[in-house]
């Protein structure tokens, strides 16, 4: 195949054909094959769970591609203008010049409906993939030492990709948006003595004002995507500085990493991975409508519709603000405190707080300094497991709360009903599903101990020579047993004296926290008691 | 039994009783008529968008009277009057009773929160006599005149009416809404224009009344036109979820969208046998 030029340039390499020389010419001037060495031969493990934070990835790429689109066509700016479309119970309406870009690019500009769509759609798959992600993250343990600041890095993500959300549904200065940011701008008013102050600053003004729109499209097309690029380059970058963790398993250890090269296998994958995400994503919008700011109408404060919702992942926090009691006013120096809204954005504040720092509050509590590359099988960390658990029923029920009217009308119950169930839910749900799920963790592990030591029950009931009747115990395979057993037990902290001699408060707490975290534990089955187990085989 | 009622004290006592001999003859004609009735107001589905008024002329106000005390007398009184099962119908008017009747809202299949719509009891020729009826006994708001009902008016104008007076309980698309203590709007998708604009100037239930002043004839029609064009039209997008917002496309990503991805996940790190 190689030609006499070719020979004559790179005589050691003339079987290298067209890419053979490409490569070469590049390698020569830009000397990349060392990076290429180093990140094509990083091993990554191939688990489903893994491809969470994938998708994440390339429903922002498909954002970002559907994004730039719009900017073609959509206009920013709150301008009156007179709608002269072709959407005819629009026609002749005053609304903004936003608001009539946006229904032009619905109506009136070839594929610029299904774009919208798709961005749309995109944005609310990368939401939800992140927060599958983080969920695959925590109850894996997955954020243990030394990935505490990936897993702050990867939470940032996830309040930008919220905030990239909310910015981007209120540019239509549509209704539905409108009323959004009409409670935004409740929550900001409800600090007390700055709230008024931070609203006027935000909306120029007394809201809606004629700039909020404006402000929205400079962080939503500039300051947060450069951000969440930024935060998306330094979550990979610490995802190859730590290598990739890796469930429990035969040949797995703390120090190596088992699965595929990146060159080919997983680059191949990946790639093909891509466009699948893209064809989910083109396909959910190409028959899915989403946000018909037609029926919605332009912004104007006086309506707002029966089901307003926000997106679901700003769900929650308007779900609190539902489950708000009512009174919580007084007066006070002359002046009327109220917490209706202020209670529950002080709620949400601690809540995305403890989810932020919690690796941080558990490596304090457990004391564990270790590095941690092989995952816990949830049920391997019940406790952890049960808090992971009350938290997202925590969150589940401020998100039901979000739509509670919705329950009320297709389940037909009372709508005081479900706010009031779901109010004592908050704060019950947590605690139910904290104790049944740790105890469903330790009944697993129990299971699993049994398991090793005694293999499975066959059902096969066989006399012995002497009458005596036994059941056959089927054995595990070794590769099995290996996943069974391997998990490292971990006791509660002894409370000593410091080198001082003395013991503190903050010691006292940290061992009793430490005694909650790990006092109900089945400890993993030992060598000895496994050659134990097989002296008698059946039993 | 036979033997007891051909007994001579039996007979007598059937005379002096409070019932007169043909009642038990009566009972079954009209229990007879009832039943042929409701079978044949079930049977016919009466498709008829356009309730055509029913002429007020003696014979309809007697025909619908006896509608009445057959089907409503038991909670609405004998002349219309009210008793403590349901209000007085005196002055509600003959758009009233065709919304009410008209939608299976009434006769009421059971106590609750509100009445719910269900199959249509009567024929529109028994819905009209009833309303002729009804209108009579007071004046109040009639059946509207056809040319509020054609759907052919500002669909823009009838738009912002409509996200102004009824979308706060409707919802903007008409999807409708929960309210307090179990009632609800119902949606307005598939309702009929003369339903629509008697419910505007009735107030039936938890809505409350959209009269002349307030509402004109020409923004009603407005309203229904742009109910109806939003109907017609359907959703430009795609499948609509409902029409309920951002809740039902919420559910739809996480169930739908997230979990073909995730049967994805699971199809591309498989592996091969």
């Amino acid at each position: 195949m190689s030609t006499a030029p070719a020979a004559v340039a790179a005589p050691a390499k003339s079987s290298g054909g067209f890419t053979g020389k490409a490569a070469n010419y590049l390698d020569e001037r830009t000397s990349i094959s060392g990076a290429v060495k180093e990140f094509g031969r990083k091993i990554f493990p191939d688990h489903w769970s893994f491809l969470l934070g994938e998708v994440a990835l390339y429903s922002f790429v498909v954002i970002l591609l559907s994004g730039t689109f719009l900017t073609f066509f959509f206009d920013a700016a709150m301008t009156h203008t007179t709608y002269e479309g072709s959407y005819a119970p629009m026609n002749g309406v005053h609304m903004s010049a936003a608001m009539a870009s946006t229904l032009d690019i619905s109506f009136d500009i070839r594929g610029g409906l299904l774009m919208r769509q798709v961005h749309h759609w995109a944005a609310l798959l990368f939401v939800a993939s992140i927060g599958l992600h983080m969920l695959r993250v925590f109850f894996t343990g997955a954020f243990r030492k030394p990935r505490e600041i990936n897993w702050v890095i990867g939470f940032v993500l996830f309040i930008l990709a919220m905030a990239e959300g909310f910015t981007g549904y209120s540019l239509p200065d549509d209704l539905l948006s409108g009323n959004g940011l009409r409670i935004i701008d409740g929550m900001i008013k409800s600090f007390p003595l700055v709230g008024t102050w931070i609203s006027f600053l935000l909306f120029g003004g007394e809201f809606p004002g004629e700039d909020i729109v404006g402000r929205l499209y400079s962080l939503h097309i500039m300051i947060l995507p450069a951000m969440v690029i930024l935060f998306i380059a330094l979550h990979l970058v610490f995802l190859i500085v730590h290598k990739h963790t890796q469930y429990p398993g035969p040949g797995r250890t703390e120090q190596n990493v088992v699965g595929f090269p990146i060159l080919p296998v997983y680059a191949a994958k990946a790639g093909g991975f891509f466009f699948i995400v893209f064809g989910v994503i083109m396909a959910t919008a190409t028959f899915f409508q989403i946000n018909p700011i037609w029926n919605y109408g332009p912004y104007d404060p006086s309506p707002v519709s029966a089901g307003t919702q926000p997106d679901w992942y700003i769900g929650f926090a308007d779900g609190m603000l539902r489950l708000a009691p009512p009174h919580l006013e007084f007066v006070w120096l002359d002046r009327t405190w109220s917490f209706g809204i202020l209670l529950p954005v002080i709620i949400l504040g601690l809540f995305i707080v403890t989810v932020l720092i919690y690796p941080f509050i558990e490596a304090w509590v457990t004391g564990d300094k270790r590095e941690h590359h092989l995952l816990d099988r949830p049920r391997n960390a019940p406790t952890r497991t049960a808090i992971g658990a009350a938290g997202v029923t925590f969150y589940a029920v401020m998100w039901a709360a979000a739509s509670s009217d919705l329950i009320a009308t297709h389940f037909r119950v009372t709508m005081e009903g479900v706010i009031h169930t779901l109010q004592a839910l908050l704060f019950l749900g947590p605690v139910i599903a904290y104790f049944v799920t740790k105890r469903i963790c330790l009944g697993l592990q129990k299971k699993d101990r049994e398991i090793a030591l005694h293999g499975y029950e066959t059902g096969r009931i066989v006399r012995l020579p002497g009458g005596e009747y036994i059941e056959v115990h089927e054995q595990v395979s070794d590769y099995e047993r290996w996943e069974l057993v391997s998990y490292k037990d971990q006791a509660p902290i002894m409370l000593r004296p410091n080198a001082q001699g003395k013991i503190t408060g903050s010691m006292r707490l940290r061992a009793a926290m430490s005694r909650w975290f790990f006092e109900d534990r089945i400890a993993p089955v030992t060598q000895t008691e496994l050659d134990k187990s097989h002296g008698d085989d059946h039993h | 039994m036979s033997r007891k009622t051909s007994s001579p004290a039996a007979g007598k006592s059937r005379r002096t009783g409070r019932r007169s001999p043909a009642a038990a003859a009566a009972l079954i004609a009209v229990g007879l008529l009832f039943t042929g009735g409701a079978y044949a107001a079930v049977s016919a589905t009466t498709a008829n968008a356009q309730p055509a008024p029913a002429a007020v002329s003696q014979s309809n106000v007697e025909e619908g009277k006896k509608l009445f005390q057959a089907n409503c007398a038991t909670c609405h009184g004998l002349n219309a009057q009210g008793s403590p099962d349901g209000p007085s119908l005196i002055g509600v008017g003959a758009a009233s009773v065709d919304f009410q009747v008209g939608t299976g809202r009434m006769p009421m299949q059971g106590h609750g929160p509100q009445a719910q719509k269900k199959p249509v009891q009567f024929t529109q020729d028994q819905i009209n006599q009833l309303a002729v009826y009804v209108g009579s006994t007071g004046p109040g708001p009639s059946i509207p005149d056809a040319k509020y009902l054609d759907a052919d008016g500002d669909a823009a104008n009838g738009a912002e009416l409509f996200r102004i007076n009824c979308a706060m309980c409707h919802n903007v698309a008409g999807a409708g809404g929960a309210l307090t203590e179990g009632k609800f709007a119902p949606s307005l998708v598939g309702v009929t224009p003369a339903h629509i604009y008697e419910a505007m100037i009735t107030g039936p239930q938890n809505m409350p009344v959209f009269n002349d002043m307030n509402i004109s004839p020409e923004g009603k029609r407005d309203i229904i036109t742009a109910l109806k064009y939003q109907e017609k039209v359907g959703n430009p997008g795609g499948i609509g979820l409902g029409s309920l917002g951002p809740v039902a496309e919420g559910l739809f990503i996480w169930i739908f969208g997230l979990g073909a991805v995730v049967a994805l996940t699971v199809w591309i790190t498989a592996k091969s046998n």
